[in-house]
């Protein structure tokens, strides 16, 4: 049997994770490729909403990163971050979806090898944790309206 | 339909070594929407580009992806070909193929599946971009500059040799600053007033500086090159524009025995008083708090003396206001007030001072006439004690920051010292001999071999007073901590310095962020020195930490150029990758149900209220709008939107849902 290479998506800040990728490629240090980056201005612009549609659309995993606390370009926006993945934690806790899928870290733009062992840990842990079978079976469709923007 | 164009680079070999460009180029042509897809080996070169132009001329693209490096390296460059060609440069996106996967990843098919992947993300996204031109501010080439010390006497004049119009606002009744209180500086002995007083006339006298002294700011509206400051001038109970300063008044008022604030309390004014006789304006102000008249309703003897009739004991605080581009912060520090030191008796003994109280025995124009003599009786101490770190680096009294300027101060007051008093003996109780600098170092080894000061490492745990002499307990750590007990004339602390009272509300009106110890905070410590989070306002000299008297200047300099840059043109250009509040056809106006979630969260204050009125100019519904010229583009506001009506261009909602629906739909 094929072995299962699942889907991550990563939601970065520009000033630091992005830079800190970045690096990583500049230092060539090397990392699984099931993780595919969208790049954002801030932590602080990711509504998480769209955590959800990226489980909707089939990711079996996410990364969420940013600048380190006090560090972030925009003064608060990692902080903002910060408390609303403390909510949503919960959220997701509440709607049986794994808490684990979403890995939530912070990486400067100076540390390639911190965003190397984030991807790979993260990867390590989706590939135990196997495809993301349990969402399919919550989600309803209507709970999500995004198309609708989409289409707009 | 759109007709976007695929340009996929293979940067030498660094991508087409493990990325196979050509499939690439072939898999993302197919998609729908590109009209032209094609690989080249280097798409930034010269050749490159030209190939970019001539594509998006020929087929017409109205959008383009570059699959190449990181955008944070070359997106201005691809942006600005695009724009050569006649697409707007916000058509343009690229996919990072080598940074975020050829450098990491492999040669093998998932590495090359993954570019295709990072492609059609910016494919899809591109089509949901929308043409955007540069927002256009205009700017106010005036300046303010708040607080007369040294730090904004430089500034003011920097930007007023640039030839720009500075307002400058003091808080005293004179400019001058903590510099004019001083004797002589460190490490060449220049006499602090003769360095100083020329800088402050040459303020006065600027064509282009307009100076309000006595006076404070009020509020401040508005945003770069665009503020609104109203300035409160206090009240100095005359005119000043008949007063001639002769100074009359001021040695005829009855009222003689108010402490004088310039020379720390060993001297006394009059109610109606200059603050030191080179006082720039050199004409007086009436304290109202301990004036005869103001308490008792008579007296009136300055207005009966006055030869030019320039007293006006009804005068009123006036309100000004004044347009301004820019603002630099020049406010300055204090030094700890003496309830932090039960322990050494500040404020109990009276031959217990501190440093600046120091400055002025020194000060050829203090109390003394330079002639180092106690407060107490008026002898010429012939032991004294300087105590180095008083508050500073203590944990224990809220101050964990070194004051850096102490360890020099205290080396040039015991100099001081032994120069006019030759059979004295300095002591110098210190934690660390801090001297970086230049001719810093040099300048405490003289204070030690020349001037024979005794340096003792060691902390103090009490002084107090037997006999008429002070007796100071303390240790040698140099000596196994042997316990040293000296009896000296007088001591003198070397206080921390701290931030100016007011500072956190003036902060707070100004809009600028401050940290714990309500100094106010630079953008960012190395990069950005002297400006902070909200543009258009700098910082100078000491109100940002504890700086000399060289740093203060070359920070306001700093300060003056970041000023003088941005009044270089009439009009300021910024990125149009800011948030915009959605706008509907009455009757519903916006999705905006007016919460202002946004503007609790926006850093910048960048969220304003907008009244939308009907034909009788009632108030029917309340909107956030978005000032773009304040606004970064963080996108804090879009995310916490409840309705959805903010957006950010460039990563707006259906840009984001869509990069995500088209990653992970293959």
């Amino acid at each position: 049997m094929q072995e299962f290479e699942p889907k991550i998506v990563a939601f970065v800040c520009n000033w630091c994770t992005y830079a800190g990728a970045d690096l990583t490629g500049t230092s060539r240090i090397k990392y699984s490729a099931n993780v595919k980056i969208i790049r954002f201005p801030c932590t602080g612009r990711i509504d998480f909403m769209i955590l959800m549609k990226a489980f909707e659309n089939g990711a079996d995993g996410i990364i969420v990163s940013g600048c380190h606390p006090n560090d972030c370009h925009y003064s608060t926006g990692n902080f903002h971050a910060r408390r609303r993945w403390i909510v949503f934690r919960n959220l997701l806790n509440f709607t049986g979806i794994e808490t684990e899928r979403i890995q939530f870290s912070w990486v400067s733009a100076a540390e390639g090898f911190k965003w190397a062992d984030v991807v790979n840990n993260t990867v390590k842990k989706i590939k135990e944790m196997g495809p993301n079978e349990n969402y399919k079976k919550i989600a309803v469709s209507t709970l999500f309206n995004e198309e609708e923007i989409i289409n707009e | 339909m759109s007709r976007i164009g695929v340009f996929v680079c293979h940067c030498g070999e660094n991508i087409s070594a493990t990325v196979n460009c050509e499939k690439v180029a072939k898999i993302t042509g197919e998609l729908k929407g590109v009209e032209f897809a094609t690989d080249y080996k280097y798409m930034c070169s010269d050749p490159g580009q030209t190939l970019l132009k001539e594509a998006i001329k020929e087929h017409k693209l109205d959008g383009v992806v570059v699959a190449a490096c990181s955008p944070r390296m070359h997106e201005p460059t691809f942006r600005k070909a695009c724009a050569e060609a006649g697409l707007n440069p916000f058509l343009c996106e690229m996919s990072n193929i080598r940074e975020h996967c050829s450098w990491v990843h492999p040669k093998d098919d998932l590495t090359t599946e993954k570019a295709q992947d990072l492609v059609r993300v910016m494919v899809e996204k591109v089509k949901k971009n929308k043409a955007l031109n540069s927002i256009k501010v205009p700017v106010t080439k005036t300046a303010l500059v708040v607080g007369g010390g040294i730090a904004g006497i430089q500034a003011a004049l920097d930007i007023a040799n640039c030839g720009h119009k500075v307002v400058m606002v003091e808080r005293q009744p004179s400019i001058g600053g903590h510099m004019s209180q001083l004797s002589e500086t460190f490490p060449t002995l220049d006499c602090s007033q003769c360095i100083l007083t020329p800088r402050m006339v040459e303020v006065a006298q600027h064509p282009n500086i307009t100076l309000y002294t006595y006076a404070e700011v009020e509020s401040v509206d508005g945003f770069i090159g665009n503020f609104t400051v109203k300035i409160r001038k206090k009240s100095k109970s005359l005119d000043e524009h008949i007063c001639t300063g002769c100074g009359l008044c001021t040695t005829k008022c009855p009222q003689k025995k108010i402490p004088n604030e310039f020379e720390r309390g060993l001297g006394f004014r009059p109610a109606i008083y200059v603050p030191f006789p080179q006082a720039v304006p050199n004409k007086p102000v009436i304290d109202r708090e301990n004036c005869t008249y103001y308490i008792k309703g008579k007296c009136k003897v300055c207005e009966i003396v006055c030869p030019v009739k320039a007293i006006r004991f009804d005068q009123e605080d006036e309100i000004i206001e004044v347009p301004v581009g820019a603002i630099v912060m020049a406010t300055g520090f204090d030094v700890l007030k003496p309830d932090f030191f039960p322990e050494y008796g500040y404020g109990k003994y009276k031959d217990v001072i501190d440093g600046l109280a120091f400055e002025r025995l020194a000060s050829a124009s203090g109390p003394t006439q330079g002639e180092i003599r106690r407060p107490s009786d008026g002898q010429v101490p012939k032991k004294i004690v300087f105590v180095a770190c008083a508050g500073s680096r203590d944990p224990a009294k809220g101050i964990e920051y070194c004051s850096k300027i102490c360890c020099m101060y205290t080396a040039k007051h015991a100099m001081l010292y032994k120069h006019k008093v030759h059979d004295g003996t300095p002591y110098v109780f210190y934690m660390d001999i801090r001297a970086g600098g230049k001719n810093y170092e040099e300048f405490v080894r003289r204070a030690i071999v020349e001037d024979e000061t005794h340096y003792i490492r060691g902390r103090i745990s009490t002084i107090y007073e037997k006999n008429g002499k002070l007796i100071v307990k303390g240790a040698d750590t140099l000596m196994g901590a042997m316990p040293i007990e000296i009896e000296a004339d007088m001591v003198v602390l070397a206080t921390a310095g701290v931030a100016n009272h007011g500072a956190e509300e003036l902060a707070q009106t100004v809009h600028i962020s401050y940290d714990p110890y309500k100094f106010f905070a630079e953008a960012h410590p190395k990069l950005k020195p002297v400006e902070t989070n909200t543009a258009g306002i700098f910082l100078a000299g000491a109100c940002q930490a504890p700086k000399d008297i060289p740093e203060s200047v070359a920070a306001a300099s700093g300060a003056a150029v970041k000023v003088a840059s941005l009044f270089s043109k009439s009009e300021l250009t910024r990125d149009p990758l800011v948030a915009v509040v959605n706008r509907q056809p009455a009757p519903v106006y916006s999705q905006c149900v007016g919460c202002f979630l946004c503007q609790s969260v926006c850093p910048y204050q960048a969220i304003e209220r907008e009244e939308i009125k009907n034909r009788n100019g009632e108030v029917i519904k309340t909107l956030a709008r978005v000032n773009e010229g304040l606004c970064q583009g963080c996108g804090t506001c879009v995310a916490l939107c409840r309705t959805k009506a903010i957006d950010i261009h460039g990563y707006s909602n259906q840009q984001v849902y869509t990069e995500v629906m088209a990653l992970l739909n293959d």
